[in-house]
């Protein structure tokens, strides 16, 4: 990626090559993030079938409303980035900034909703560990239902973490002037991998915190 | 054999839609996530989920205008997905089918 002599690294015949091979790229760093939180997604089936009550029984606990208002502050800042993109083609950088710094306040938003969550459930005694106290059922298998939650939303905060970081990045580049109609694939891709994150929270969402929510 | 499909910007409000889309979809999830559905609970939500997802990889993640390449690559993906997923509960969902004797 030389910018001495313009966006076109020497390797690439023209943009277009340089472009598609970024996208790819990007989608391979996806497809192993797939496969990375598809683990924990295999081990939370297999638990869950196996203990269906306790599981119930500890997303009960999860703040449904909470955990609405992030999906849906992920949903508009998956907008807001293909809002970035948009601007960018159109050579709009001002509002290509705008979208950016709209899409880390979202970020940040979730994250902060997310450390919300999390003191509540060190107040309540659900964090496993020394201090982990569940009434009401069997104390182990709720303890399993509470390590995949903060190991769950906790690897997916810290990938939100290193997204909001790529935007500044991002963002100082754009303000640099490096954002062109002719070449923004750093947004493109930025922008791919903040809406995996977006994704894998959808799925998240519901296998965590709505389960029983209709008792 | 290339992905290099013409960048065109894609009008506003297809965007727009597709964001209206997922909202409906959320609502929807968290309103059926408070009728006991029995068993179908798990399959319709990881439906809504499914659609919601292929809602972003394919308008969002541009996917649906991408070359033959990021199909290929997106494809794959989910390919190993279903396998990692499938096969572990193919083993886990069918421990009691048969019985060990001893």
């Amino acid at each position: 990626m030389s910018e001495t002599g313009g966006p076109l690294a020497h390797q690439f015949a023209d943009l277009a090559q340089q472009r598609e091979a970024s996208t790819l790229g990007m989608w391979t760093f996806l497809v192993t993030e797939v496969m990375f939180f598809g683990g924990l997604f295999a081990g939370y089936a297999v638990y869950r079938h196996a203990f269906p009550a306790e599981f119930m029984a500890g997303s009960r606990t999860l703040d449904v409303l909470l955990g609405s208002v992030n999906t849906v502050v992920l949903i508009c800042s998956s907008l807001t980035v293909v809002l970035a993109v948009h601007c960018a083609q159109l050579g709009q950088t001002r509002a290509v900034n705008a979208w950016i710094v709209a899409t880390m306040v979202l970020g940040a938003a979730f994250l902060a909703i997310k450390l919300v969550e999390y003191g509540h459930k060190w107040h309540e005694n659900l964090v496993p560990g020394p201090g982990f106290l569940f009434e009401g059922a069997n104390e182990t298998p709720a303890r399993l239902f509470f390590g995949f939650y903060f190991v769950m939303t906790g690897m997916h905060a810290v990938h939100m973490v290193v997204g909001i970081g790529l935007w500044a990045w991002v963002l100082a580049r754009s303000m640099r002037g490096l954002v062109t109609p002719e070449h923004h694939s750093h947004v493109e891709i930025v922008g791919l991998y903040w809406h995996f994150v977006d994704i894998v929270w959808i799925f998240l969402f519901p296998l965590l915190y709505l389960l029983g929510a209709h008792e | 054999m290339s992905s290099r499909a013409e960048e065109h910007a894609v009008p506003l409000r297809v965007y727009v839609v597709v964001w209206l889309g997922l909202l409906v979809l959320t609502g929807a999830t968290v309103a059926c996530a408070q009728v006991d559905m029995g068993v179908l609970g798990t399959p319709i939500a990881l439906a809504i989920a499914g659609l919601k997802g292929a809602l972003v990889v394919l308008y969002f993640m541009h996917v649906r205008w991408s070359g033959a390449l990021v199909w290929v690559f997106a494809g794959a993906g989910l390919v190993w997905l279903v396998i990692l997923i499938g096969f572990t509960l193919s083993d886990y969902l069918t421990r009691d089918w048969v019985p060990v004797y001893g």
